[in-house]
């Protein structure tokens, strides 16, 4: 019986496992794209960062404030128009890409914020004491001394992704979340939708182990 | 000669909640090429603000800021950047870069300045030697004690081949021992290097062991300034008077209200055992409450604080006959009191 189950769908949920998988990931790297600049940015421009600008600040803060409060389903829909015109077609895995990078964005943003913030002002003031420029102090100190914390971010973010990427399986969006609700909600197939469950979750504990270790292995602030 | 450094009229002032506090009241003084020069002052009194207007990690408000003849505060942000690599600077709390290895700390710096990699390694290597810790090149600051992370600070520091080394409580989070070693090893390289070196401390002992000139500062005030000895024999002013004498005694002030005097005697003095002389001379004794001989760069000092015969005339003619002798008296009638009881450092 399951094997007869895996004939039947075995090649679909492969499929499925795919789209999701290329979905997270490639918007988590397009999201990094964009959030990552928008985080070092509001960490710059801070009070107390090291060029403020309360200008650029309040203005960047509002938007990823907006955006970050938009639910991902309505987003989803809002952006139809722009997936179109990058796309091509406002359905499929790639299709996804569009609203999951313009949700993530500011979310990256925040979390990058925060990484950054946790970087000791003392050593910042070490390395202005040295000449440093703002270039030097955002690449050699802010970045590399934040990178465990940046990259349990990433892994955060990646999880996060995938749960937005299921979801956007409600509007054909391709994937495993859009084989759950085709089979298991509309179908009222419960094997499948399982299957899918069990899949996603062995899916964020993959990606959540492997963002660990790679954190884990670059942090030398352990004795 | 110009003083390599030469700060005027310098004010600062901060907002706070509580209204403005101004950590820097018209400050002027000089540092000559190669001195040690302390500065000394309670929690509070405007140092650590003082010394980040050395290299304009805080801009003054008003007043001048002379490095090497270069007026810092006209300089644009390219200039001020490379003046400060020639203005060194170590930390109360070391400041390392935490995810890079101790020879990669000291690459930093060269690395800002464009050195090549292999060239900046080497070089690394040599000032990790100078400071003795070639043995944790591969180390993280994380397995270092902090005696040994300060070292790895000054070699970063020394790296930048800088004029001036400017030390922000550079010893305050080290136990005596480690704070004695660390200075030595300042001392040395203000010898081998000729550099000029300005330590910020609230600990006169810092001061004493490896100064050559203090400045007091008192609620962001400059009361007074001089050489170590100068400000140790005869302080003129309280708060002078609170760091130096409090430095040693602690306590003393709260035992009796009886006259009390503080004598300070240098190498040649302490030849003649004074106090017994004192006692024979006038067939009285008098109270040592607190005694000590203290380093003052290179040369030895004695303090004492000695509690007088009730009978005034007496305690008057033996002031008198210390002072025949070369001995500094001061009469300390309003000895500090609970404002040193109180005293810790932020």
């Amino acid at each position: 019986m399951i094997r007869e189950f895996f004939n039947q769908y075995g090649p679909m949920l492969w499929e499925g496992t795919l789209d999701t998988l290329y979905m997270t990931l490639v918007s988590t790297f397009f999201g990094y794209v964009l959030g990552l600049p928008i985080g070092i940015i509001l960490t710059v421009t801070d009070q107390d960062g090291i060029h403020p600008n309360k200008v650029v600040y309040r203005v960047l803060d509002i938007i990823v404030n907006l955006l970050r409060s938009v639910p991902f389903l309505i987003l989803l829909i809002l952006v139809i128009p722009l997936t179109k015109a990058i796309v091509g077609k406002s359905y499929g895995s790639s299709a996804t890409i569009v609203p999951l990078v313009i949700a993530a964005a500011p979310f990256i943003g925040r979390m990058v914020e925060s990484s950054l913030k946790e970087v000791d002002r003392g050593v910042i003031e070490a390395a202005q004491s040295m000449g440093a420029g703002t270039f030097t102090i955002i690449f050699k100190v802010l970045l590399a001394e934040a990178r465990t914390s940046l990259l349990v971010g990433v892994t955060i973010v990646t999880g996060t992704i995938l749960g937005y990427s299921a979801m956007a399986g409600t509007v054909g969006g391709g994937g495993l979340g859009d084989i759950a609700i085709r089979f298991g909600y509309y179908r009222y197939q419960t094997d499948i939708m399982i299957v899918t469950i069990v899949i996603l979750v062995a899916l964020v504990q993959v990606l959540q182990a492997i963002g660990m270790y790679i954190s884990q292995k670059l942090d030398h602030r352990k004795a | 000669m110009e003083p390599i450094i030469k700060v005027e009229h310098l004010c600062k002032s901060f907002q706070t909640k509580e209204g403005t506090v101004d950590a820097a009241k018209d400050i002027s003084f000089s540092i000559e090429k190669g001195d040690i020069f302390g500065i000394i002052g309670l929690s509070g009194a405007g140092k650590s603000t003082l010394v980040r207007c050395l290299n304009l990690l805080e801009r003054p408000d008003s007043g001048s800021v002379r490095v090497n003849g270069q007026e810092l505060l006209s300089l644009s942000e390219g200039q001020l950047r490379k003046a400060r690599q020639s203005i060194g600077m170590i930390f109360q709390h070391f400041n390392l870069l935490m995810q890079r290895n101790v020879l990669d700390n000291i690459c930093f710096p060269l690395e800002i300045r464009g050195v090549s990699r292999g060239e900046a390694r080497k070089r690394a290597y040599e000032y990790l030697k100078t400071v003795g810790m070639e043995e944790k090149a591969r180390a993280y600051p994380a397995q270092l004690s902090g005696g040994q992370k300060q070292r790895v600070a000054i070699a970063r520091v020394l790296a930048n081949e800088p004029q001036i080394i400017l030390c922000d409580e550079a010893t305050s989070a080290l136990d005596p021992q480690t704070t004695r070693s660390i200075l030595s090893l300042l001392q040395q390289i203000n010898k081998d290097y000729g550099i000029t070196i300005v330590v910020i401390t609230h600990e006169m002992a810092v001061i004493q062991q490896i100064c050559t000139h203090v400045a007091v500062l008192d609620h962001g005030s400059l009361v007074e300034h001089g050489t170590v000895r100068e400000i140790f024999e005869s302080p003129k002013t309280e708060a002078a008077r609170r760091l130096i004498i409090g430095s040693g005694s602690r306590g003393v002030d709260r035992m009796t209200g009886r006259r009390t005097i503080r004598i300070v005697f240098d190498g040649q003095s302490s030849y003649e055992p004074v106090i017994g002389n004192v006692t024979l001379a006038f067939g009285t004794p008098v109270n040592i409450m607190y005694a000590a001989t203290r380093d003052l760069g290179g040369s030895a000092a004695g303090e004492m604080i000695l509690q007088l015969p009730e009978d005034r005339e007496i305690g008057d003619r033996m002031i008198t006959y210390l002072r025949e002798r070369k001995v500094i008296v001061e009469e300390l009638d309003d000895m500090p009191g609970d404002e040193l009881s109180g005293e810790t450092e932020e």
